[in-house]
């Protein structure tokens, strides 16, 4: 495409910052906002990461010694919104979205780019003040749910910024799911169809349908929540007449959805991934779409199976108990689809690969413990338990955030045309395999046995195993000096990567690395078969 | 990698797409509307809830007058209709006239607004009497902000259209659909919170 340059912008081009300072710019390049928000996402991972092992050192005995009850309170808040709202939402949805969708859809930005920036640039201003909410009188204590009354009896300022924060983070992500959604409808390239998209497009607009669906309902209650705080409503204060279980019902009507939308763009990518390392086409491509939506819809009527406990009537619970369980069809679908891509393949075991794998077996036990805690039976006794800790770590951790390194490893040659060094990452994944496993599997027994989570301290019958636990934490912290060793290495002397060092054949690999400014010289490519592997090369278009 | 920077050139890049899709910004702001349309939704969910399950204490049953309401509904559906009158003389290259009729929806607004306020004052409730009067001022307030907004942003495109060949002409008037579907929006939220809220 040939553009037109009147002298006026040429002089302006030569304000905005290059190299590295970009990044700290108000850019409107899908592929800046993307490692933006990337490199975001990953310093507040270690701020909530830091908050992790203090939770686990504290847990490493039975009683609060190493911080005031209250301080573990805020620290575990902490930790939950730094994890879900600064980390994997905006790094699973935002850093890789912008990144690649662009690519996959053919366009040369994302239809909206004044939006992308103002939405990444929320962020760093919404988590610093939510870290910042410590110094007031106390961060927030009430848990990442916060559940009110005890959102409204906690000291009033943390919680307030609390919700503030989550607002502005919510609307962010609001204004991306929007990008998404007219990214991937509007803006694909002529002759594309939307079944010839790369599987990523589709988990990402079915996660931005989520976002786009439940965030608000998220906001409103915030706000509500708010009210009760500062002008002394009562909509949740059961003293003046509320109702508790209301914002319960519109917390997880967004909430549980959340958790769609921290996984399904983890299921998008690893889809990206196994075929190009396995070297055989997707397996089901058809039947994984209709999963992804069919998770979207089922997503949305399945939220009280977070309250079985709070007095909802049988109904309720039978209805949820079934919509729950139906949700393993599709997610087995997709599991077995990615099994079967492996099967036969010409597989190479590399970092990015280790991890995928990695997730597949993490998320499979995450998905048979979600199966059990939609039973109300079962759920019923284990309830706010570890049990609930270690089911959602294993989506989360070992689901998610496996992909994210595993992306990283994919992606990396791609955005900075380096290599990453292959034996750092396989030691990566090896200590974070072993403490991710050591550190959550044993968390099903302690909840079994009826440990509370969200208490500084235990019955010390339980130390031994808490200790396993802390054990398994400290060395998913070491897991993460090995790989930003390797990141700082591998960006100043990496062994240059080519255009595209997989042979892959989904689109961004097709123009240079790091790619140009408007993606591809020339024409963006009609990609037909995305993951047309293990043809003659006579046979592929 | 590249030196050229981006943002210069992909803006320019982006504004050329503009132009041969127009269609995509009104998808944007369709999709935003629905995210809007749901935090409405929650909040009328939790105001039926509320009404199933929690009853209000003895003597805290309020009757809400309806004249001021009604009256309201009368004003915001009138409002949608000259917005629409505003948009097809616009069409027709009438600016003046356009202008004039985006003046009276945004003077209807304001009326609507005065109204409300009037009715806040004479309400025999306050915000914290009880779960029904906060959920009341909740809506009617969240409802009133984007009423507020519509309102400046109505003043503002009738500002820009009388600029002579300035932003809003009949060649270019994205700013009129946007405002003016929004302004409907807000219309068919009020007609939705008047048959919950006054008449149920």
């Amino acid at each position: 495409m040939t553009i037109s340059i009147d002298p006026q912008k040429t002089s302006n081009e030569s304000l905005q910052p290059k190299g590295w300072l970009r990044y700290f710019s108000f850019s409107l390049d899908h592929k800046v906002i993307g490692i933006q928000y990337l490199v975001c996402g990953f310093l507040f991972y270690l701020i909530g990461g830091t908050l992790a092992s203090a939770i686990r050192i504290e847990l490493a005995s039975p009683m609060s010694d190493f911080m005031p009850r209250d301080v573990y309170n805020q620290v575990l808040t902490l930790h939950g919104t730094i994890m879900i709202f600064l980390w994997i939402v905006p790094v699973v949805n935002g850093a890789f979205g912008n990144y690649l969708i662009p690519f996959y859809v053919g366009a040369r930005d994302m239809a909206f780019p004044r939006l992308n920036a103002v939405a990444f640039w929320l962020i760093p201003p919404s988590g610093l003040m939510l870290v910042a909410s410590y110094f007031v009188e106390g961060a927030a204590q009430a848990g990442w749910t916060a559940y009110p009354p005890l959102s409204i009896t906690t000291p009033q300022s943390g919680q307030i910024i609390w919700i503030l924060s989550v607002l502005l983070l919510g609307g962010s992500s609001i204004f991306g799911g929007i990008n998404f959604i007219a990214t991937i409808i509007k803006l694909r390239r002529p002759g594309l169809k939307l079944m010839q998209l790369p599987m990523y497009c589709w988990a990402m607009l079915g996660t931005s349908l989520l976002v786009v669906l439940s965030t608000p309902v998220l906001a409103g209650t915030l706000i509500l929540l708010s009210f009760d705080i500062i002008a002394n409503t009562g909509f949740f204060n059961p003293v003046l007449g509320g109702n508790v279980v209301v914002y319960q019902h519109l917390f997880w009507f967004y909430s549980h959805p959340a958790v769609y939308i921290m996984v399904l763009p983890a299921f998008g990518l690893v889809s990206e991934i196994l075929p190009v390392h396995a070297r055989k086409p997707l397996f089901g491509y058809t039947t994984m779409v209709f999963s992804i939506m069919g998770i979207v819809v089922l997503g949305l009527v399945v939220w009280a199976h977070h309250m079985f406990t709070s007095g909802t009537p049988p109904w309720m619970r039978l209805f949820f108990t079934i919509a729950t369980a139906f949700i393993a069809v599709p997610t087995g679908i997709k599991f077995f689809n990615w099994v079967a891509t492996l099967w036969g393949g010409k597989i190479s075991i590399n970092s990015a690969m280790l991890f995928s794998c990695g997730f597949i077996i993490n998320f499979v036990f995450g998905g048979i413990t979600g199966v059990a805690l939609a039973q109300v039976p079962f759920d019923i006794h284990v309830h706010d338990t570890y049990f609930v800790v270690a089911h959602f770590h294993y989506i989360v951790y070992g689901g998610t955030v496996f992909i994210i390194f595993s992306s990283i490893y994919h992606w990396f040659p791609k955005v900075t045309g380096k290599m990453l060094n292959e034996k750092l990452g396989i030691l990566h994944f090896i200590i974070t395999f072993i403490g991710f496993n050591l550190c959550f599997a044993p968390q099903h027994w302690l909840g079994l046995n009826g440990m509370p989570r969200r208490v500084a301290e235990y019955d010390p019958q339980f130390q031994f195993v808490n200790q396993i636990s802390s054990l398994g934490a400290l060395l998913m912290a070491i897991s993460t000096i090995p790989f930003l060793i390797n990141v700082f290495l591998s960006v100043r002397n990496g062994k240059d990567a080519g255009d595209n060092p997989w042979n892959a054949l989904t689109p961004e690999w097709l123009t240079s690395s790091p790619p140009p400014v408007e993606n591809w010289e020339g024409e963006a490519p009609l990609v037909e078969e995305p993951y047309g592997y293990g043809k003659k090369i006579s046979e592929q278009k | 990698m590249t030196t050229l920077d981006s943002s210069k050139e992909t803006q320019k890049n982006n504004s050329e797409v503009n132009e041969t899709h127009e269609d995509y910004r009104m998808f944007g702001l369709i999709t935003f509307l629905i995210a809007d349309g749901m935090t409405f939704a929650g909040f009328f969910a939790a105001y039926l809830t509320y009404k199933a399950v929690n009853p209000l204490p003895d003597g805290a049953i309020y009757e809400l007058e309806l004249p001021i309401p009604t009256l309201n509904t009368i004003l915001l559906l009138v409002s949608s209709a000259t917005f629409h009158k505003a948009g097809k003389a616009l069409l027709k290259d009438k600016n003046s006239d356009s202008q004039k009729w985006l003046f009276f929806t945004a003077f209807l607004g304001i009326i609507f607004l005065i109204c409300q306020l009037f009715e806040y004052f004479h309400l025999p409730f306050g915000l914290t009497d009880n779960l029904f009067a906060s959920t009341f001022y909740a809506l009617t307030g969240f409802h009133g902000l984007h009423v507020t907004l519509g309102t400046l942003m109505i003043l503002i495109i009738a500002w820009q259209s009388r600029i002579n060949g300035g932003r809003l002409t009949s060649q270019n008037m994205f700013t009129l659909e946007a405002v003016e579907l929004y302004w409907h929006f807000v219309d068919g939220i009020w007609v939705i919170l008047f048959i919950i809220l006054y008449l149920l």
